[in-house]
């Protein structure tokens, strides 16, 4: 079985090369769309108690929605293809990002921004120099659930026309043909756990030295 | 509106099979967790090997798993119920385990002291004042869970993902919009729900 979908990818390389593009390409500009929304959104939102609190209840009911229902819901509004999935799963993405940078911003300590500030420093250099530093593990520790998220949410795509490995799956199923199922499912699921582990690994490089 | 409003019974038994292969999963993964959750407790080595193990099915995309588990188990609702059960091991061991590491040192002494066995410590002392973590755990597996079934009805499972694929195969954008709401206010209806439980437990206790 697995060498019959081996055997599939060598016959088919461009076709292969073509999805995994697609999948990539989708999964990374949902998460760049997302980070440049739900990032900004969250350093404006940590401001306010009140704001904060709103925004992270509503992240958290987004949070629940399931992904194919909101891929589902793209397509009678959007129409099918690539640019509805890309917005869905940057809907998808949003929560996370969002909900930790909140966090990340709200668990600074007073004390060093006190400090900071004592030291003279100006509100935004406060900001960039303390408080997104020191947020940034958390931050990114919503970026890695994020891109986990996408990446299985954009297998999801291939059921409006998004395109990706999602597609090697569905035709798999649809005509019973197990290698080619593998040739989607194998490759998304190593996608996914590359994924993970290339955000746990930034996540702990970019915990500044003394925390963590 | 209309088609919803003509085809309600189609909706309500699409939602009722969807709750009920959500719980049977949920019922099967508690129960696993529990157990494994309690030992891992107990013993660092096994937390992290359950953990590790946990931790990697959880990050395999939800149809992958699905797909992967068809040359096993074949289409139908056992193939579901088996990837729901292994997305839901990784936050209901943590919750559990985490639940029982956090209760106090003292009181576990005491209940000792009192002259408990370690079951009674467990079923009296250290299960209960865990549910609320527990129950937070629950929560995030519920929903998990909920939102796999939508996916698990292209694999025959039933459910409330059925109407989004026949909606979908059939260009029928009501039936899509029925089935997809219909998963969201179960999803987030069940989240409510089970944090107003965990927030009454945290009131009770402590």
């Amino acid at each position: 079985m697995l060498a019959d979908a081996w055997h599939y990818i060598a016959t088919h390389p461009q076709q292969f090369a073509t999805a995994l593009g697609v999948h990539i390409a989708m999964s990374a500009s949902a998460l760049a769309l997302a980070a440049a929304i739900a990032i900004p959104m969250g350093l404006v939102a940590a401001r306010r108690a009140g704001v904060a609190l709103a925004a992270i209840n509503a992240a958290n009911i987004g949070r629940t929605l399931p992904s194919l229902a909101v891929l589902a819901l793209a397509m009678p509004i959007l129409g099918t293809g690539f640019a509805p999935s890309l917005v869905a799963l940057t809907l998808i993405a949003l929560p996370p990002i969002l909900t930790n940078t909140i966090a990340g911003l709200i668990g600074v300590e007073p004390d060093i921004v006190d400090a900071a500030r004592g030291m003279g420093m100006t509100a935004r250099q406060i900001l960039r120099r303390v408080e997104l530093p020191l947020a940034t593990p958390v931050i990114f520790a919503g970026l890695r659930t994020a891109a986990v998220q996408v990446v299985s949410g954009a297998v999801l795509a291939a059921f409006i026309g998004g395109g990706g490995l999602g597609d090697f799956i569905t035709a798999g199923i649809a005509m019973m043909a197990t290698p080619l199922l593998l040739v989607g499912a194998i490759p998304v699921t190593l996608l996914s756990l590359g994924t993970d582990f290339l955000f746990g690994t930034l996540e702990r490089r970019l915990t500044p030295r003394g925390l963590a | 509106m209309t088609w919803f409003l003509r085809n309600w019974d189609q909706v309500a038994l699409a939602l009722w099979e969807h709750v009920t292969i959500s719980l049977t999963a949920l019922t099967i993964a508690f129960a696993l967790s529990l157990g494994i959750g309690i030992l891992a407790a107990r013993r660092e080595r096994i937390y992290a090997a359950a953990l590790a193990v946990a931790g990697f099915l959880y990050t395999i995309p939800t149809l992958a798993f699905l797909a992967l588990l068809i040359p096993v188990v074949g289409l139908g609702r056992t193939n579901a119920i088996i990837a729901m059960v292994a997305f839901s091991l990784l936050i209901l061991i943590r919750n559990v385990a985490t639940g029982i590491r956090n209760v106090p040192a003292d009181v576990v002494d005491a209940a000792r002291g009192m002259g408990m066995s370690a079951a009674q410590i467990l079923a009296r002392v250290e299960l209960p004042l865990a549910l609320p973590v527990i129950v937070a755990g629950l929560r995030i597996a519920a929903v998990t869970v909920i939102s796999v079934t939508v996916v698990a009805a292209y694999v025959n499972a039933g459910g409330l993902g059925t109407l989004i694929f026949n909606g979908i195969a059939s260009d029928h954008p009501p039936k899509i919009w029925a089935g997809a709401l219909a998963a969201c206010a179960l999803a987030v209806s069940v989240d409510l729900a089970l944090a107003t439980l965990e927030r009454r437990l945290r009131r009770t206790r402590v």
